[in-house]
This record gives C-alpha cells, sequence and structure tokens, in this order.
C-alpha cells in the first residue's frame, strides 16, 4: 500500500469521524434538525434555567452537579444559586426533581426518567420535535398526545409558551390500505412565544440537555487537538529513526 | 532448536552479569529480538500484531483503573459509570479508552487474521500459531460479550439476554447450560457480578497466557512474509537467513511508527467521535437497564454483527445456533482446508483471488446485515450471502487444487 | 568524502534520532501518565461527601462531649467546664508536646494552652495518634493516679489530656489533630473549614 493511498485512507476515515461526532438520532421519523451550538454560552445559561423553572419540577438530572453548570457557563456562586438552585441547598449537589418519584409514577402511569443522559440517548433532535410535538387529543387524559411519542404520559407542561396545537391528518389508500398520513399543526390557543421564539426556547433546553449529557465534549475536543499535534511531531522523529535504521537493508 | 549457551556475546562483568548468571535475560534478549531474523520484505499489513499487542497493554491499563470505580451490582452499574464519566478526575478520558479499544481490538485483530489469509500464514509449519490465534479470537469474543454487560444499560441487558438464549436452543443440556451461565432464573445482579469477575481475572488471564504461547509458537518457526518464501531455506555462512533482518532495532523500529499512526487514529476516535456514531457506545446503553421494556432494536456490537446476520438468516432456533457456531469455527481448520502448493496470494492464480475477495465482501456485506432489523428483504441477502460465507471454507479444497499458481520465487521480492 | 565519514555521519545522526525519540516517547508517556495518576484523587462525589460539617453547639451543657463525622473521621466536640479547664495546667509537665510545637497537628488558631479557639470548646479528631483508633472518654479526676481527666486509648494505652495533648510514656508520638473549624455564630461549628462563608 503506498504512502499516498494511506493519506487517503487517513482522510477519510477523518472525515467520517468528524461527521460521527454528533447528538444523532437513534433512527425513527423524520425529525426536524434541532441546529444547537454547544459553543454559544448564553443559550445554554437560558436553557439551564428553561430545565430548572419547567422541568426539574418532575424530572432530574441526578449525575449532574450544580457547581460544574455553574462553572462552564460562567456563572458566580450567587448567580447559581439565585437563579438554578431552588431545592437544593450545597452547590455540589446533584439535580433532585421537586416531585418525589413514587408519586410521580403513581399519578402519571411512569416516572418521568432522568434527564442526564437523555440527549445521548434520544438525540438532541429528537428532544426537540419531542418538544414541539404536542398536540390535542380529547381521549388523552392529559389532553394532549404527542408526534413523536405516542401515548406518552407527559402533558404539554409548555402550553403557555407555545399555545396548544391540533394535527391534521389525510386519508391515503395505496394499495387497498388506508393509513392517516400526518400534514402538519394548526395553532389553536396562541401562547406568551410566537413560534420562532418558541422554537428558540426550545432549542436552548435542547442545547442544555446536549451539554449534561456530555459535559466534558468540548474540553475532550480541545485536549484532542494537542494529542494529535503532538503525535504527529513524535511520527516524524519516529519516521526518520526508521529510516535511518533501514538504511543498510538492500 | 537447542540454543547455544556460549559466553559470546554476554556482559563479562558489572550489573548485567549478576543478572544473567541468575536470569536469562540476554540469552532471551537475543533470541526473541535482537537475533530473531524475519524477513526484509514486510509491508504494512504485518504491524496487526503488535499493534494487537499495543491494545491488550491500553484496556489492562485502562481496566484496571476502570475497576477502581466501577460497582459491579445491577443497583450501582449504571450510577458508577456516569460517576467514572464525571466525577471522576480524567475518568471520562479512561473510560473512553477503554471503550474505544475493545473495538479497535476486533478491528487489528480481524485485520491481522486477514494477513494470515493473504500470505497463508497458517499453512505448514505454523498451524499451531493459527490455532492458538484462533483460541485468543474465541476469548475475545467472550471478553467482549462479558464486557459489554457491565455497563448495565438497556442494549447491556438485552443484547445479553438475547445472547445467552441462544444456548438454549442446544438440545438436552441446553436450559441447565443457560441457567449454569446466568447463575439466575433471569438476567440478574447475580449474573452481573460473575460476568464482572470473567471479564475481570478469567478472560484476561487467559488472553495474557494465549498471547505468550501464541509468540513463542511463532518464534519457534520464525515469521511468515508477503511472498510465502521460506528464509531460512537460504542462509549465509553465519548461519543468518540471508533475507532476514534482526527483529531489534529493523522490525522494532518500523513498528514504532505503526503504532505512532495507529495511536493517531485511536486518539481521534478517543477525541472526536467515541460515540462513533452510536457503534462504538451505543445509544440505547444511555438508558439503564429497564427489565420491562425491549429497545425498539437489539442488535450485538458491531463486532458481532456477522455472525449475528448468519444466526438470523436459518429459521430455526437450533439450526441458526449450529450455523453461527461453525461459522466462527470454520476458519480454524483453513491450514488443512487450503490445499494450495503456494502460500502467498502473489502467487495464487484467480480463483483464489475471486474467492478471497468474495469474502471479504460477504463478511463486510453480514456485518451491514447484522445492524440492520430482520426485514425479509434483509432476511434474504443474509442468506444469499451465509451461503457464501460458507462456500468460501467447504469448497476451498476444489478451488484451491485446480487454481493455477505461478513459481515462487528462492528468494523474497523487496524493493528497498 | 569518503566512506568512512559517511558512515560516521550515518551513526552519529542514527544516535540522535534514537535520542530524539526515545525522549519524545518518554514525554509522551509522562503526559499519559497524568490522568490515570490524577483519577486516584479524591472525586469530585468525594469532595462533595467531604465537605464542612456544621455542629449546633447551643443545648450542650458544661462537660458534654459530642461526637461528629467529618470526611467520614470521627472528631470530638467537648464543651469543657470550669473545672476541666482549671485542671488543664497541672498536667504540662507529664506531656511529651505541652506547647504544641508538632504544627502538623493543629492550626494555629489551637496552638495555645487550651489547644481551640474558644477556651470552653475542644474539637479534636477521635484518632489515636499511635495507629488511629477511637480514645475512649475519661473524664473522671482521679487525683490519686495523678489524672486530670483526659482521654484513654484502648488499643495500646495511649494518654490524652482535655486538650487532646498526649502524654509522656506512651506509644502515641503526638497530641491529638485539631481539625480546621471555626464559630459561624457563637452557637454553631462548622468543622471542615476556618475561613469564607460557609
Amino acid at each position: 500500500m503506498d504512502k499516498l493511498n494511506v493519506i487517503r485512507r487517513l482522510a477519510v476515515v477523518a472525515t467520517l469521524l468528524v461527521a460521527a461526532d454528533g447528538f444523532a438520532a437513534g433512527g425513527g421519523a423524520e425529525l426536524e434538525s434541532s441546529n444547537i451550538d454547544p459553543d454559544n454560552i448564553s443559550s445554554l445559561q437560558r436553557g439551564a434555567r428553561n430545565f430548572m423553572n419547567y422541568c426539574s419540577g418532575c424530572h432530574s438530572a441526578q449525575y449532574v452537579r450544580f457547581n460544574t453548570i455553574g462553572k462552564y457557563l460562567e456563572l458566580s456562586e450567587e448567580q447559581l444559586v439565585e437563579n438554578l438552585m431552588f431545592n437544593a441547598e450545597k452547590t455540589f449537589d446533584t439535580i433532585q426533581a421537586s416531585m418525589p418519584t413514587k408519586d410521580a409514577a403513581r399519578w402519571y402511569g411512569t416516572a418521568p426518567p432522568d434527564m442526564s443522559l437523555m440527549a445521548r440517548a434520544k438525540g438532541a433532535d429528537y428532544i426537540f420535535n419531542f418538544l414541539k410535538g404536542f398536540y390535542l387529543d380529547s381521549e388523552s387524559p392529559t389532553g394532549v398526545d404527542n408526534l413523536v411519542l405516542e401515548g406518552t404520559s407527559m402533558p404539554h407542561v409548555l402550553w403557555e409558551l407555545q399555545g396548544y396545537q391540533k394535527a391534521n391528518y389525510s386519508e391515503q389508500t395505496v394499495d387497498g390500505v388506508t393509513s392517516h398520513v400526518f400534514e402538519g399543526f394548526d395553532l389553536v390557543t396562541t401562547g406568551s412565544l410566537d413560534s420562532e421564539d418558541y422554537d428558540e426556547f426550545v432549542r436552548d433546553t435542547v442545547n442544555f440537555l446536549a451539554y449534561i449529557a456530555e459535559p466534558i465534549r468540548s474540553e475532550r475536543r480541545k485536549l484532542g487537538v494537542w494529542v494529535l499535534m503532538f503525535l504527529i511531531v513524535f511520527w516524524v522523529i519516529a519516521s526518520m529513526l526508521k529510516k535511518q535504521i533501514w538504511k543498510d537493508v538492500n | 532448536m537447542a540454543r547455544i549457551e556460549a559466553e559470546v556475546g554476554k556482559p563479562q562483568g558489572g550489573f548485567m552479569k549478576w543478572i544473567d548468571d541468575r536470569f536469562p535475560f540476554t540469552e532471551t534478549m537475543k533470541y526473541h529480538a535482537t537475533e530473531y531474523y524475519a524477513s526484509k520484505n514486510f509491508n504494512w499489513w504485518y504491524v496487526f500484531g503488535v499493534l494487537a499487542f499495543v491494545v491488550l497493554a491500553i484496556q489492562l491499563i485502562t481496566g484496571i483503573f476502570l475497576t477502581m470505580n466501577y460497582k459491579p451490582a445491577a443497583v450501582d452499574a449504571f450510577a458508577s459509570v456516569e460517576y467514572i464519566m464525571r466525577d471522576v478526575e480524567w475518568g471520562w478520558l479512561i473510560r473512553y479508552m477503554h471503550s474505544t479499544g475493545a473495538s479497535f481490538f476486533f478491528i487489528v485483530v480481524y485485520l491481522h487474521m486477514f494477513r494470515a489469509m493473504l500470505y497463508g500464514s497458517y499453512k505448514k509449519p505454523r498451524e499451531l500459531i493459527w490455532i492458538i490465534g484462533m483460541m485468543i479470537f474465541f476469548v475475545l469474543m467472550a471478553e467482549g460479550f462479558a464486557g459489554y454487560l457491565l455497563p448495565w444499560g438497556q442494549m447491556s441487558y438485552w443484547g445479553a439476554q438475547v445472547i445467552i438464549s441462544l444456548f438454549g436452543a442446544i438440545p438436552g443440556v441446553g436450559e441447565a447450560l443457560v441457567e449454569i451461565i446466568r447463575g439466575d432464573y433471569s438476567i440478574s445482579d447475580i449474573t452481573l457480578n460473575r460476568f464482572f469477575a470473567l471479564h475481570v481475572i478469567v478472560l484476561p488471564l487467559s488472553l495474557i497466557g494465549l498471547v505468550f504461547v501464541h509468540i513463542v509458537a511463532l518464534h519457534e518457526v520464525g515469521s511468515n512474509n508477503p511472498d510465502g518464501v521460506e528464509i531460512k531455506e537460504n542462509k549465509g555462512p553465519d548461519g543468518v537467513p540471508l533475507d532476514g533482518i534482526a527483529f531489534h532495532p529493523y522490525h522494532t523500529s518500523k513498528d514504532l511508527v505503526a503504532i505512532i499512526v495507529f495511536l493517531m487514529i485511536f486518539s481521534a476516535v478517543v477525541f472526536f467521535a467515541p460515540d462513533m456514531g452510536g457503534y462504538f457506545l451505543e445509544h440505547a446503553n444511555f438508558e439503564p437497564a429497564n427489565l420491562t421494556a425491549t429497545p425498539e432494536h437489539i442488535a450485538p456490537v458491531w463486532y458481532f454483527t456477522p455472525f449475528y446476520a448468519i444466526l438470523r438468516a436459518v429459521p430455526d432456533k437450533l439450526w441458526g445456533f449450529i450455523l453461527f457456531v461453525l461459522a466462527v469455527l470454520l476458519p480454524v481448520f483453513l491450514p488443512w482446508l487450503d490445499r494450495a502448493r503456494v502460500k502467498s496470494i502473489r502467487y495464487r492464480g484467480w480463483i483464489y483471488k475471486s474467492a478471497l475477495s468474495i469474502f471479504v465482501v460477504t463478511f463486510l456485506v453480514l456485518g451491514w446485515l447484522g445492524t440492520m432489523p430482520a426485514e425479509p428483504v434483509y432476511v434474504l441477502a443474509a442468506r444469499i450471502f451465509s451461503v457464501l460465507y460458507f462456500a468460501f471454507f467447504l469448497l476451498m479444497p476444489y478451488y484451491t487444487t485446480i487454481d493455477k499458481t505461478k513459481p515462487v520465487p528462492e528468494r523474497v521480492v523487496y524493493h528497498g | 568524502m569518503n566512506e568512512d565519514d559517511v558512515d560516521r555521519i550515518d551513526r552519529n545522526r542514527r544516535h540522535f534520532l534514537t535520542v530524539a525519540t526515545a525522549v519524545t516517547g518518554a514525554v509522551g508517556v509522562g503526559f499519559v501518565a497524568v490522568p490515570f495518576l490524577s483519577s486516584l484523587k479524591p472525586s469530585a462525589r468525594a469532595q462533595a461527601l467531604g465537605a464542612p460539617v456544621e455542629v449546633p453547639i447551643g443545648s450542650m451543657q458544661p462537660g458534654e462531649m459530642v461526637r461528629v463525622l467529618w470526611r467520614g473521621r470521627l472528631v470530638f466536640v467537648l464543651r469543657r467546664d470550669e473545672n476541666m479547664l482549671a485542671l488543664l495546667p497541672d498536667a504540662l509537665n507529664d506531656l511529651r508536646d505541652p506547647n504544641s510545637l508538632v504544627i502538623e497537628q493543629q492550626p494555629d488558631y489551637a496552638a495555645n494552652d487550651t489547644r481551640s479557639v474558644k477556651p470552653e470548646y475542644l474539637v479534636v479528631e477521635g484518632s489515636c495518634t499511635h495507629l488511629g483508633c477511637a480514645p475512649l472518654e475519661d473524664f473522671e479526676v482521679r487525683p490519686a493516679e495523678n489524672w486530670g481527666g483526659g482521654f484513654f486509648c484502648p488499643c495500646h494505652g495511649s494518654k490524652f489530656d482535655l486538650a487532646g495533648r498526649v502524654y509522656k510514656g506512651v506509644p502515641a508520638p503526638t497530641n491529638l489533630r485539631v481539625p480546621p473549624y471555626r464559630f459561624v455564630r457563637d452557637d454553631l461549628i462548622l468543622i471542615g473549614q476556618d475561613t469564607g462563608a460557609a
């Protein structure tokens, strides 16, 4: 295998790797891209506030410590305590849900899952579409269902912001089989945010969830650059040594 | 082979003499390194052995540090992995090195095995090296399987459930065997604990022992080379093969370059794509094991998928299991299935070259099919390619006999 | 240039490159060792669990002792009564380190006659400085034995006075350790931290 081929192959590998390190969804329906920007600290700060205010009532993030978030989001201890810590006492505490799990399981039929790793399990796009996918359903105990997760026990927590939408279906018959095809949503009740602002709200929240799923992501990528640079230098020196030693082989 | 116990070339005084009087240090260095002669025409297919050794070292070291913080109990396991990822200083790096290392172990080992198929390195007198190597492969598969249960995620649990249930297909003893493996009536905390013992102690020790004898067996007969020429048949007046060069410093310096390139690729994955799109760290495994809910789509880790595809292609539980085992075992017999008079693909005819190419494609396609859901079109494809897989081995005595080979040179081909 | 010169240059170059490779490799190994060795340090969870502990002392009676755990270690909080405080100077001649000269055993605010921030309250680790057993209370004054009260370690017989100072002639080498602590309020001690806000 000659050198050019080796370099070509390494280039392919490199491209694939960069593409592979994303919050890819675990397969399934067409999902709108969440377009999160993990390096946008303000978005993450808003997302943290959103999560604590709207989600942490029921959902814990039991592996995440407040002081870790505070440090990464560049918050002072006062800002952290005032804006994000409601029930927790110490900054090293982890994010617990306000609602006791047993009660939640009884009331909703299933315990609200922990959010620490949800973005890695389901993907940022999935959660983004989920939070935008609630629609009115009179037969559901919560009054809503969700396009992304049919039969979800979760109520539309963000209804005040998004409003309520209904789902439109059309009937399509293919080869004698009639199916309902989703056509889109119509907003029935308006919320306090317009569609763009609501998208932004959800995007910030999902961005935060993606961050807590792997807080070390940003640091590991920075470190990787240094490691590769060191290895390139090492490779050059070792290659020169190899050539020198092999000079007397004929 | 008797070793000449000459005093020539050994240290005459000082610290090294004290050691050598009590331990065969210099002797061993000579026999295995500075006076072990391997062919000068090695190409880059020949680095995967030492790379496998490097990955083994990486897994052992990262594994030790992981066991310092991991808890092998069903209630704690998942949380302890997150503890390592978030609370233990640099724990994330140690974890990613271990998970990436597991996948790279199989990439390297598959390429290492393929080299043997390219150059006939399993042929006489190297059959035993090949058999020991296949045993290493079996132990490695068990090691990977046991390790994958440890994070106790959804895929860990359900993947283990499916694979262990397979053994129930064995008539008569199947069910009892499954219960013995699990240690319980279903996969539980008990199973986790014993798989931890297997993964951390039993299998690594076996692996180390097998690698040791693998190398001893190799050094006894000497390495093969891309031309399949036995270099020991042409020795100079000093007893050194004319086409041979000392392992140290020639092959060691070359291997060092290969190791560094390997580390670059390895680091690129660890630091930039440890999930590898869900193939190295599967998405479903970021959810803790839920005994009441099977994930939508269970597949074993990528390195088992070719064999899994064969298993699923058979519409019968027992026969699927039998063919699965056969698929893994068949390569052991290559030294005897391959009837060609030449070792290296460089001197084989078009029949073998085609067969091997088809085999490579088959293996890769089966691997891909193993990741797909069991829909009819994929099952049909898996059946076709399974036939091709078995045909490669079972028809080999025939097509390697009729294959027209080229004359093998006396000396290796080296262009410097 | 003749052949010998070429050989010499080759050998020198080879030697240089070998050293360069070895040094780079050693540096690499050093870099890699850092994460592994660092992982052995107390983790974020250990640090969280090892956080300072609050001890309310408002309802403690004179002569009463409270035991708490800080970082998994036993700490005694003793409210010394007048008698105990009065007897403190008597034992000085029998003590190995009466003036707390071994600085590792107490913060400087406890290197005084009562080994404490406030004379009334003794805060000391309940770990014998011999081999770590938990000493027992022995506050009964026995003049016949020259014993003014203190702590007695059952493992090998070491004795400490009511300021945690070690007696001569016992296996323990140093005074009982005083942990960092401070008074958050008059009725609240914080063990494990001596500066800043709680």
